[in-house]
């Protein structure tokens, strides 16, 4: 019964408050602050460094736990969808439905939309786009922002930074522009 | 100054701080971290933060869904936080448990950056997290939107100098 439980979706009042006791428990082990962003920077300091001053640091003593927890959360979503049911379609509202179906998008199924997100889309402009430069633009932002929705959104406002307040009312502003502004443009 | 401290009085004698750090070895350290990584892993896809379209709904503000999510998460860490804080605890590996505050300067690497991020947030519907999570549960396709992650950060680092913070 339980494992049923489990495979079905989470209600939000169950993986919030889970996603939320990460921030004690990186803090407990080893005084880490919850974040994901430092990973990308630290992949970029063990690939490519090229005597640039953001990546000449430490990258294995300072950043090696959160490329390891990287790695971890991609096993974790093999796992989540292999055994625990993972990956299914959500129940979205049905005036999202609406919408996607307004962007010329099929009816949602899975966690992404096929349409931009495979191998073939890769190969259309607005797959090309989504893929290529909405990568780019979380890669660049959460960078230059120095963190993402865990880092300043959760860890951050959690320990109550005025700068992590700045950064979530710059990342929404940002999601609306792109949903209601660009999108109608691109797609 | 350190947003969380815990009081000094308990911080760790020497002889167990030393007994810890050897125990706690760089690669069980990095075995710990893929560990708490996969329950992380299960939880993201779980609670479906790494989809899409759950980003979208957030954004077009049609459902609690994930506001529910990001406030009780933001909310139990804030308390877990403090209740570390009153007990003083020092990490595993023997040091003190402690938040470095962010430096606000300016101000303009948080709303430009957050901005960027933001717009990638909404068409990717992947933020750094997640995005490792969708190579892994999603879709395969996902490994190009993490090397296009990897490019930006690079570029951010080239552009550093130049650009306001």
């Amino acid at each position: 019964m339980l494992l049923s439980w489990i495979r079905g979706p989470w209600p939000w009042y169950v993986s919030g408050p889970l996603i939320g006791l990460f921030v004690p428990l990186l803090l407990v082990i080893g005084n880490k602050q919850l974040g994901m962003t430092g990973a990308l920077r630290a992949t970029c300091a063990a690939i490519a460094p090229s005597d640039i001053d953001f990546f000449r640091y430490d990258w294995k003593r300072s950043g090696g736990w959160n490329i390891a927890l990287a790695a971890g959360i991609l096993v974790g979503a093999v796992l989540a969808v292999a055994t625990l049911g993972g990956g299914s379609t959500p129940a979205i509202s049905p005036h999202t439905r609406d919408a996607v179906a307004a962007l010329g998008l099929a009816s949602p199924s899975g966690l992404v939309p096929a349409q931009l997100f495979s191998w073939r889309a890769l190969f259309t402009i607005r797959g090309a786009l989504a893929i290529l430069g909405g990568g780019f633009l979380v890669g660049f932002g959460s960078s230059y922002a120095g963190g993402c929705t865990s880092g300043h959104g959760v860890m951050g406002l959690a320990t109550l930074q005025f700068a992590s307040m700045i950064a979530l009312i710059g990342i929404f502003a940002g999601g609306l522009l792109m949903t209601f502004i660009v999108f109608p443009l691109i797609f | 100054m350190t947003v969380l401290q815990s009081p000094p009085s308990r911080s760790l004698d020497p002889e167990k701080y030393a007994a810890r750090v050897r125990a706690f070895s760089p690669g069980r350290e990095l075995v710990t971290y893929a560990a708490v990584g996969v329950v992380f892993g299960i939880v993201l896809v779980k609670s479906e933060v790494v989809s899409w379209y759950r980003i979208q709904e957030m954004f077009r503000f049609q459902s609690f869904h994930m506001y529910g999510i990001l406030g009780s998460a933001m909310l139990t860490a804030l308390v877990s936080v403090q209740i570390l804080r009153r007990l003083g605890l020092s990490s595993l590996t023997g040091e003190r448990i402690s938040v470095p505050p962010k430096l606000l300067g300016r101000g303009y690497r948080y709303w430009i950056g957050g901005l960027i991020f933001g717009a990638g947030w909404a068409l990717t519907g992947a933020c750094p997290g997640p995005l490792f999570a969708l190579v892994g549960g999603g879709a395969s396709v996902f490994i190009i939107v993490a090397v296009a992650a990897l490019a930006g950060t690079w570029v951010y680092g080239y552009l550093r100098p130049q650009l306001p913070h």
